[in-house]
């Protein structure tokens, strides 16, 4: 295909129908466009990907699911093949469910498709993010692709959560009970809220119709949008790098979009398919049939949500029961709100910040396109790994019934010691983290400057025993010394001579950030060290090797 | 009638209404006490059965029961005191002997169940035994048990409203308070879950027939083997815990086969 397509004489009929498109719609220079663009290849950058893939997995199993699912509230009883609910008062879209389940063909391959894609999809989205953050890839000038990124994952979670709500099974009329408490806890106006989405007293009539709406329409739709910008801006800003020899902040080293990247990016879509196909095939997910329709006076125990939403559920677990108080005559339920909407507030506040905390910290304006090892930079893979802590400390939390009964403990004593995790871990996780961080930044330098540690012990000719070090290649001694360590900022007073509060405590964060710090190896270190095992190997060579 | 509505406010009308009230619910707690007992002295155990029960009851139980079943203090013969099992009737007898969880192994939070110590005979004559004691549930029928008579559908909105809550909805068992738990119930025999439901073992409620009827319980009990033989529909059930097992398949199996595939692909290059 050329681009300079008025000389271009087409001479078979396929030859010129492609030319009469191309030379409308200009296929050709997008082609050359995005092909000729270079994604560097490391593992990790692949989950965007897996996200990606996976979503058009959920947009091609719901569309089949749409066809037989009914999302209507209306009684019925149950007239279908399944023995165990034969003649069992229950909503219509449960029976649909049932329906597809069971007398659709393929209905529950599909069924099960779609919803292990979905715990697919939000997984990889989280792996995704957790790459970009721990890698720095967040910075000048990705930041409003991060805040792009954020909103694709709170999207992605509502997907989730309206979806799970509307097979109108037991489970999911529990969840559906607590997101009712939670909106009743809101003061003041959560009972008129409460009544207005469940069109009247809970259940109401209209909550699996209103979700369906959202679910189907608006939320993939706006999911689709913000996948469209974040993949332009990606696009635009280029893809970011691991350090390495020949890799700088104005190059990008990698294969090109096409025709080689293309091709394996095409393949991967059906490695993805693929395992998820074969989890779907065998392994059963969210039976409904077990759970039975929903009925507000039921309560099965092991009742939790999906793995995603599950960490706003232990939050609420974890809560003690205290905060409800009445004011002028009015229930303020703390207790309801305060865990369901606190914890989730505080980490998605911190995340969308987080660009823009860390440069007003280190006040680097920088733009970069060369990402941090994870290890060189301590500070935020601690806070990382704190945050980490955090989410997983109430994500155990909502299985702390099954953790009680599968290890034989107490469920209380389960919920205590969370309790305490749940103040301390992201403490001990941030220290822990960060000391290894610098402890690995030190072997690193210990590496760069004396070489690898071979094993071979050499005695030397007075006596003297020594092991050789073996020196790196440059490849791999780029790797070690080819990184930045920002240095503790102390509070700097502004034009008028004064020191502002603000700047005093971004002052104090820096020493917290980096008082602690590992320098790279420079050029002068490594000549001297050098130097100096040159003298000591030269003898060495002629010594005798005792060991290996 | 109007005389009536003059009294209305006399001081003594509400004592009078207490007293009706009260000589109501006693009576008909009465009769529905007698409904409980009516099943309770079907079987009939010969005397020589009751007198092995004894002999039985006094070498593996006494310790902790007490010599003729009356109960021991806390802490006799360093054990764990057990209560009185008079009127506790043969049922219970037959299910905590049946299913292992008597004679007690170690104190814990709950009885633990564990393979059958005694046979069938010897189960039946401490039944025996225990049942002279004073009249108490029985052990039910076989029409009772017969799963082809009951109505899985009915006896899955029983299960539903008065099981789930601690057993779990697809029966696969729940957490209580303390280390406490709610068993599994695959596997456990008609009789034994009709017995459970009847006596209520430990910190389980006891479901009497005004609550349950026995016809209802044969419905329960049609639909936990109708789910238990049904086996899981979509493949692997992961031991039907939901969302849970379901979460952890995704990010250990599910991410783990990704990321092999992705250091696979992206291996050439580097
Ligand atoms: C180590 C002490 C111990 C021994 C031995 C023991 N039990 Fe028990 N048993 C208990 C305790 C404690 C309970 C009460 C459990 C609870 O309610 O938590 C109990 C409860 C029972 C019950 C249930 C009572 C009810 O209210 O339903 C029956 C029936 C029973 N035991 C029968 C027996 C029989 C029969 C034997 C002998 C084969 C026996 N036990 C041996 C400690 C013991
Ligand atoms: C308050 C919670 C609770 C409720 C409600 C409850 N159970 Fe139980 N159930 C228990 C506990 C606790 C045990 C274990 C008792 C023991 O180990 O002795 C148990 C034991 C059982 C067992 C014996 C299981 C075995 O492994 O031997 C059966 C059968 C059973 N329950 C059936 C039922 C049925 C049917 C219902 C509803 C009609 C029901 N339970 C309601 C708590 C409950
Ligand atoms: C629907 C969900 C998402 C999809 C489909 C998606 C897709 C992608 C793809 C394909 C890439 C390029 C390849 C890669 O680096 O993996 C990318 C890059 C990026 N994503 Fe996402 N993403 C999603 C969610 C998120 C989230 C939740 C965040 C963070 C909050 C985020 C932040 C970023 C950033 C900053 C980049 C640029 C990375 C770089 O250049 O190194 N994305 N995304």
């Amino acid at each position: 295909m050329s681009a300079s397509t008025d000389t271009y004489v087409p001479k078979t009929r396929v030859g010129r129908i492609t030319n009469f498109v191309d030379t409308r719609v200009g296929g050709s220079s997008i082609v050359k466009e995005f092909g000729r663009k270079i994604f560097p290849d490391h593992w990790s950058f692949m989950f965007g990907e897996v996200a990606l893939y996976s979503f058009v997995i959920l947009l091609l199993s719901g569309t089949f699911l749409t066809f037989f699912f009914d999302p209507s509230m209306a009684e019925t009883h149950y007239d279908g093949v399944y023995v165990p609910l034969k003649g069992v008062e229950m909503s219509v879209a449960y029976q649909s469910t049932l329906d597809i389940s069971f007398e659709i063909r393929g209905g529950l391959f599909m069924r099960q498709l779609h919803h292990w894609s979905a715990l697919m999809f939000v997984a990889s989205v989280s792996f995704h993010m957790l790459r970009v953050f721990f890698t720095g890839a967040f910075r000048r000038p990705r930041e409003l692709n991060w805040v792009v990124g954020c909103v694709l994952l709170i999207l992605a979670l509502a997907a989730g959560f309206t979806g799970y709500s509307l097979p109108d099974d037991l489970l999911s009329g529990n969840g559906l009970r607590i997101i009712d408490g939670v909106i009743k806890g809101i003061p003041l106006v959560g009972t008129y809220i409460s009544l207005l989405l469940f069109g009247g007293e809970f259940p109401g009539t209209d909550i699996v119709g209103r979700l369906y709406v959202l679910h189907i329409l608006l939320v993939p739709a706006l999911i689709l949008l913000m996948i469209a910008v974040h993949l332009f801006m990606v696009v635009v800003h280029k893809h970011t790098q691991y350090p390495g020899p020949g890799r700088s902040e104005s190059n990008v080293v990698g294969f090109p979009i096409g025709p080689v990247y293309a091709a394996k990016a095409g393949g991967f879509f059906f490695v993805v398919f693929g395992i998820l196909a074969v989890i779907a095939a065998n392994f059963q997910i969210l039976a409904i049939w077990d759970y039975g329709p929903y009925d507000p006076s039921p309560v099965s125990a092991g009742t939790q949500p999906d793995w995603y939403i599950g960490w706003v559920d232990g939050a609420l677990r974890l809560m003690p029961g205290v905060g409800e108080f009445v004011i002028f005559g009015r229930t303020i339920s703390l207790n309801v709100l305060l865990p369901a909407l606190a914890p989730a507030g505080l980490l998605f506040t911190l995340m969308f910040a987080w660009p823009w905390i860390e440069r007003w910290v280190t006040k680097d304006h920088r733009e970069h396109h060369i990402l941090d090892r994870p290890r060189n930079a301590p500070f935020r893979t601690g806070i990382g790994v704190a945050g980490i802590v955090f989410y997983s400390v109430m994500w155990a939390a909502a299985s702390s019934d099954l953790i009680a009964t599968h290890f034989h403990v107490s469920l209380n004593d389960v919920t205590y010691w969370l309790r305490a995790l749940f103040f301390l871990g992201p403490i001990l996780g941030f220290i822990v983290t960060r000391r290894i961080c610098l402890a690995l930044q030190r072997k690193d330098r210990e590496i760069a400057l004396h070489g690898r540690e071979t094993g071979r012990i050499v005695r030397l000719p007075h006596g003297e025993f020594i092991e050789v070090h073996e020196p790196l290649n440059d490849y791999k001694l780029y790797r070690l010394v080819n990184f930045e360590s920002p240095e503790v900022l102390p509070a700097q007073p502004n034009k008028a001579g004064h020191i502002k509060r603000s700047e005093k405590l971004r002052g104090s964060l820096s020493r917290f950030f980096f008082e602690d710090r590992v320098a790279p190896v420079t050029r002068a270190e490594l000549e001297a060290a050098h130097s100096h095992h040159a003298e000591v190997e030269a003898p060495a060579e002629k010594a005798e090797v005792s060991g290996r | 009638m109007k005389a009536l509505s003059q009294r209305r406010r006399h001081p003594l009308a509400a004592v009078a209404l207490l007293l009706l009230g009260l000589l109501v619910t006693g009576g008909l707690y009465a009769v529905a006490g007698n409904v409980n007992e009516a099943k309770a002295q079907t079987t009939n155990f010969s005397a020589q059965d009751i007198e092995e029960g004894e002999k039985l009851f006094v070498a593996n139980c006494a310790t902790c029961h007490g010599i003729g079943a009356v109960g021991a203090p806390q802490g006799a013969h360093g054990n764990q005191a057990g209560p009185a099992l008079i009127g506790v009737g043969a049922a219970a007898v037959d299910f905590q002997v049946g299913t292992g969880r008597m004679p007690m192994q170690m104190s814990g939070p709950q009885a633990q169940a564990k393979p059958n110590q005694f046979s069938e005979e010897q189960t039946m004559q401490l039944a025996a035994y225990v049942a002279s004691l004073g009249a108490g549930p029985a052990i039910p029928e076989e029409d009772l048990l017969d799963v082809a008579k009951g109505d899985p559908a009915a006896g899955g909105e029983i299960f539903r409203v008065n099981c789930a809550m601690c057993h779990n909805a697809s029966a696969a068992g729940g957490a209580l308070t303390r280390g406490k738990f709610a068993p599994a119930l695959a596997g456990v025999s008609e009789a034994h879950i009709y017995e459970a439901m009847a006596t209520g073992p430990q910190n389980m409620p006891v479901f009497s027939d005004a609550n349950i009827s026995p016809e209802e319980k044969r419905d329960v009990i049609a639909f936990l083997k109708t789910i238990e033989e049904q086996g899981s529909p979509g493949g692997f059930s992961l031991g039907s815990l939901g969302p849970v097992s379901e979460g952890l398949l995704m990010w250990t199996a599910g991410l783990g086969i990704v990321i092999a595939f992705t250091i696979w692909l992206t291996q050439r290059s580097s």
